[in-house]
């Protein structure tokens, strides 16, 4: 942040990529110390916490998480927000669950895409609603928050899918791995890489923090907003798809409450992150570090053996110092851009005197 | 120069268009021909804006066709109308404030490369490709938000060069630049027309018609009047046929005595911004802060008024010191601010006309901390009228308003506060000439009850006329103070680029 301070005083006007992305990323900077700083006093207080199956689960719990961010962030690019994720999830698992247990020789492969499927359907009638009921996003999946988890209570009724009626396939894949990284973490980070190319360096993803920034310009500009809000939720929706499956595959155990309240998780995971929730800025790489931070904390009080509900103050307390950040750095930046903006006229003035 | 048997590039048929009960267009018809500049003029409210978004896809018409070519074509949306080749420049800045500069440009059609991925350093070139073309320089890189209106302007304008359009529509383009940046984007027009562009032009400023434009259409209250090459047009005519009277003389400052000082400023200063400004301003005096686009005047006055804050010096209304940072405390001591950007500083959008004409004074009309209509409808409904106001509905959204209509209820809404020191902001940007004589009476006559005014202004012509004394600021200082006896053009041009008099 110091670069602010520094970066107006030159007159040529050239080195502005790197100052400005050096703010961006500042941010994530910031998780990734706060990251190291918790990591580093948990294992001074406990040296087990840096033992391979603390990390393990660390990473395991924050594959899911993480998957359910990104999709999350794509949403809050577009000045929207996808509270249903949650319940998505639990559908999503209950029915993939069901679908090995019934069908046992059914490869990974088809439980993950099937998980994909229910979720992108989901996300689809989200942004259905949203688009063409131009109803509010909050209020559209606050809605079929209850809508997806009552369905799925209904299918489900109390029946619980237990570890031993699951296939050893499907319960495997949770322990295999790719050249020693589990299968899971294999995964999230596709997604994370996946989604963090399309946003940065594709139109379609370019266009979704235009229709952030300002849903009126990118109208005007051409951008095909409705299509557009379909890909995000239903993005949105089929990660939180594949979570479920991630999230059957790793505990085993799925009843219809399965992911209540992850919504909020999420929400905050990305906003830690640093995704505005006005839209038009923030990143997945972001929003996955987010994940990791707060799956982190709670692993880490765990270890030190502190009462989960501090978990919980603590969360709300970094997401009130997140948004606390967001607002320095505005405020600091809208002043440097200002400086600027005079120094460039002043400069521009000057220069028209000669010509 | 095309000959009026050629096929128009692009022309407009008896379009028609409705919101509600207003008929905002009733029947606009002119061609566009290619290699030809058109100037679309008419007061504010005549329908110029909403032409301009039928032709961009914005708006459908209800009647009437739009043809290309010479075949009918029907925009759904304004992907369709770019698609066409039709590029827009809009009235008010539609930029994307938390993208780059070239990014904006680049928006919808960004240049790609390999596995279809986004050409940054082509977004780049091209950016900075079109600015050396419009003779500016802005960074690229930087974020479009904290952009002055001035670069937003020049951004947009950008932006519809890089289209490669065949039609360019261009909806007062120069409110907000300075001499060279119009010279520059004339130059660009220019070009682009000798390529074989249509251009539609908006403008308010005369001089900018007669010197880009080949043929001129007027409209008044939505309907079509004429379309006429534009030399057997004269300045006169075209107003004549604008307003459908004549006009008084344009700038009518009643003298006053002044009395006493009411507004003192002295000292004021804001780190790179401004230093050292001090002036007085007596009741029933208008002073003028002259200068170019970006020498701060704007920031002075927001610093006065208590929207930004200050690094020193005073402010003393009647005697009374202000507090710092406080519009409240400025609104206490009897200030009123008309701010330079009425959309985004003056006015709620989405809350009716009313509500915003009372909106600084609710607490004064409400009744058991309530506002019930009654109050406020009368109060909202006197000052409009007195202002003269275009409305269906006092219920109306206020930006269902045009622009003159628009900046009368600004006005309206810090009149009924009764301020002994009224800040005014480009009162007159973006307002139609009918519509400016009635803001400049409406200041004038305030004068002469006894308030005193501050202007800030763009236009010379209205510094000149208006103003018994200007204060010409340039590069964050006021560099020359000159009494309404000895202010011309040249005296404040020369303090304003930093050459001849200073004082």
């Amino acid at each position: 942040m110091t670069a602010l301070d520094t970066a107006p005083a030159p007159v040529r006007v050239t080195s502005g990529a790197s100052w400005w992305s050096s703010v961006v990323r500042a941010r994530e900077l910031g998780i990734v110390l706060a990251l190291v700083a918790l990591v580093g006093c948990t294992t001074v207080a406990n040296p087990r916490f840096l033992s391979g199956q603390s990390i393990r689960d660390i990473l395991l719990g924050t594959s899911i998480l993480a998957v359910l961010a990104v999709g999350q962030a794509v949403v809050i690019i577009t000045r929207n927000i996808d509270l249903s994720v949650g319940a998505v999830l639990g559908l999503s698992a209950f029915t993939v669950g069901s679908l090995v247990q019934d069908n046992p020789g059914l490869p990974v492969v088809v439980a993950l895409l099937a998980g994909l499927a229910v979720g992108g359907v989901c996300g689809l009638v989200n942004a259905v609603l949203v688009r063409y009921g131009q109803v509010p996003a909050l209020v559209v999946t606050l809605g079929t928050l209850y809508a997806y988890r009552g369905a799925t209570y209904l299918w489900a009724g109390g029946q619980q899918i237990t570890a031993d009626e699951l296939p050893r396939d499907f319960l495997g894949f949770a322990d295999a791995s790719l050249l020693g990284v589990p299968w899971l973490v294999v995964i999230a980070v596709v997604v994370i890489v996946a989604a963090g190319v399309l946003l940065r360096n594709y139109r379609l993803g370019r266009e979704l923090y235009a229709m952030g920034s300002s849903p009126e310009a990118a109208t005007l500009v051409g951008i095909k907003v409705g299509r557009n809000t379909l890909v995000a939720f239903a993005t949105s929706g089929a990660l939180a798809g594949l979570a479920g499956v991630l999230f059957a595959v790793r505990f085993g155990t799925v009843d219809a409450a399965a992911g209540t309240g992850y919504e909020l998780n999420v929400v905050a995971a990305a906003v830690v992150g640093g995704v505005a929730v006005f839209g038009g800025s923030g990143t997945v790489w972001g929003a996955a570090l987010g994940a990791l931070l707060l799956t982190t904390i709670g692993n880490s009080l765990a270890v030190l053996d502190i009462d989960q509900f501090w978990q919980q103050a603590i969360v709300g307390a970094l997401i009130l110092l997140a948004i606390a950040v967001d607002r320095l750095v505005a405020l600091r930046t809208a002043r440097a851009l200002k400086t600027r903006a005079l120094k460039t006229r002043a400069l521009k003035k000057g220069g028209s005197h000669v010509d | 120069m095309a000959r009026p048997d050629a096929t128009p590039l692009l022309e407009v048929c008896d379009v028609v268009k409705s919101f509600g009960a207003v008929a905002a267009v009733r029947g606009a018809s002119f061609p566009l021909y290619a290699g030809e500049a058109h100037a679309l003029v008419g007061e504010n409210g005549a329908g110029k804006s909403t032409v301009v978004k039928v032709l961009a896809g914005v708006h459908r018409p209800d009647g009437g066709t739009l043809r290309v070519d010479g075949k009918p074509v029907d925009f759904g949306t304004p992907g369709e109308a770019k698609a066409a080749g039709i590029a827009v420049i809009y009235q008010e800045p539609t930029l994307f404030p938390d993208l780059s500069v070239a990014e904006n440009i680049a928006m919808g059609r960004h240049p790609t490369g390999r596995f279809g991925g986004i050409d940054r350093a082509a977004m780049r070139r091209e950016a900075l490709a079109l600015f050396e073309r419009l003779g500016v320089r802005v960074d690229p890189a930087r974020p479009a938000r904290g952009l002055s209106i001035a670069d937003q302007q020049i951004v947009e304008i950008a932006k519809a060069l890089a289209g490669r359009a065949r039609v360019l529509v261009m909806d007062e383009p120069t409110a907000a630049l300075t001499g060279v940046e119009v010279e520059r984007l004339f130059a660009v027009v220019r070009a682009l027309r000798a390529d074989g562009a249509a251009v539609l032009f908006i403008s308010h400023r005369f001089e900018e018609i007669t010197a880009l434009c080949q043929r001129v259409t007027i409209m008044r209250d939505g309907a079509h009047v004429s379309t006429d090459p534009i030399e057997d047009l004269t300045v006169p005519e075209m107003v004549r046929r604008m307003v459908g009277r004549e006009l008084g003389a344009l700038f009518p400052k009643q003298d006053v005595d002044p009395g006493e000082v009411v507004l003192e400023v002295s000292g004021l200063r804001r780190a790179g911004v401004f230093t050292d400004v001090t002036f007085q301003v007596r009741a029933g005096e208008i002073v003028a802060l002259a200068g170019l686009v970006g020498s701060g005047r704007s920031e002075v006055v927001q610093a006065v008024f208590g929207v930004d804050g200050r690094d020193g010096g005073t402010v003393h209304v009647d005697g009374r010191a202000v507090r710092a940072g406080s519009p409240r405390a400025a609104m206490a001591a009897g200030m009123a601010l008309v701010p330079e950007d009425r959309r985004q500083q003056g006015l709620v959008m989405d809350l009716s006309i009313q509500r915003n004409v009372t909106l600084p004074r609710s607490g004064a009309l409400a009744g058991f901390g309530l506002l019930l209509g009654g109050a406020e409808r009368r109060e909202a409904r006197r000052w409009t009228e007195r202002l003269q106001t275009k409305y269906g509905d006092l219920g109306d959204p206020v930006g269902t308003l045009s622009g003159g209509n628009q900046q009368k209820v600004v006005l309206a809404k810090w009149l009924a506060t009764r301020p002994r020191v009224l800040i005014v902001d480009e009162p007159t940007r973006g307002i139609d000439v009918g519509t400016k004589a009635e803001v400049h009476r409406l200041m004038s006559e305030l004068a002469a009850d006894g308030v005193a005014v501050v202007m800030v202004s763009s236009e010379l012509p209205e510094v000149l006329g208006m103003a018994d004394r200007v204060l010409v600021m340039r590069e964050g200082r006021v560099v020359a103070e000159i009494d309404r006896a000895d202010a011309s053009e040249e005296a404040v041009m020369f303090a304003a680029m930093g050459q001849g008099v200073v004082a």
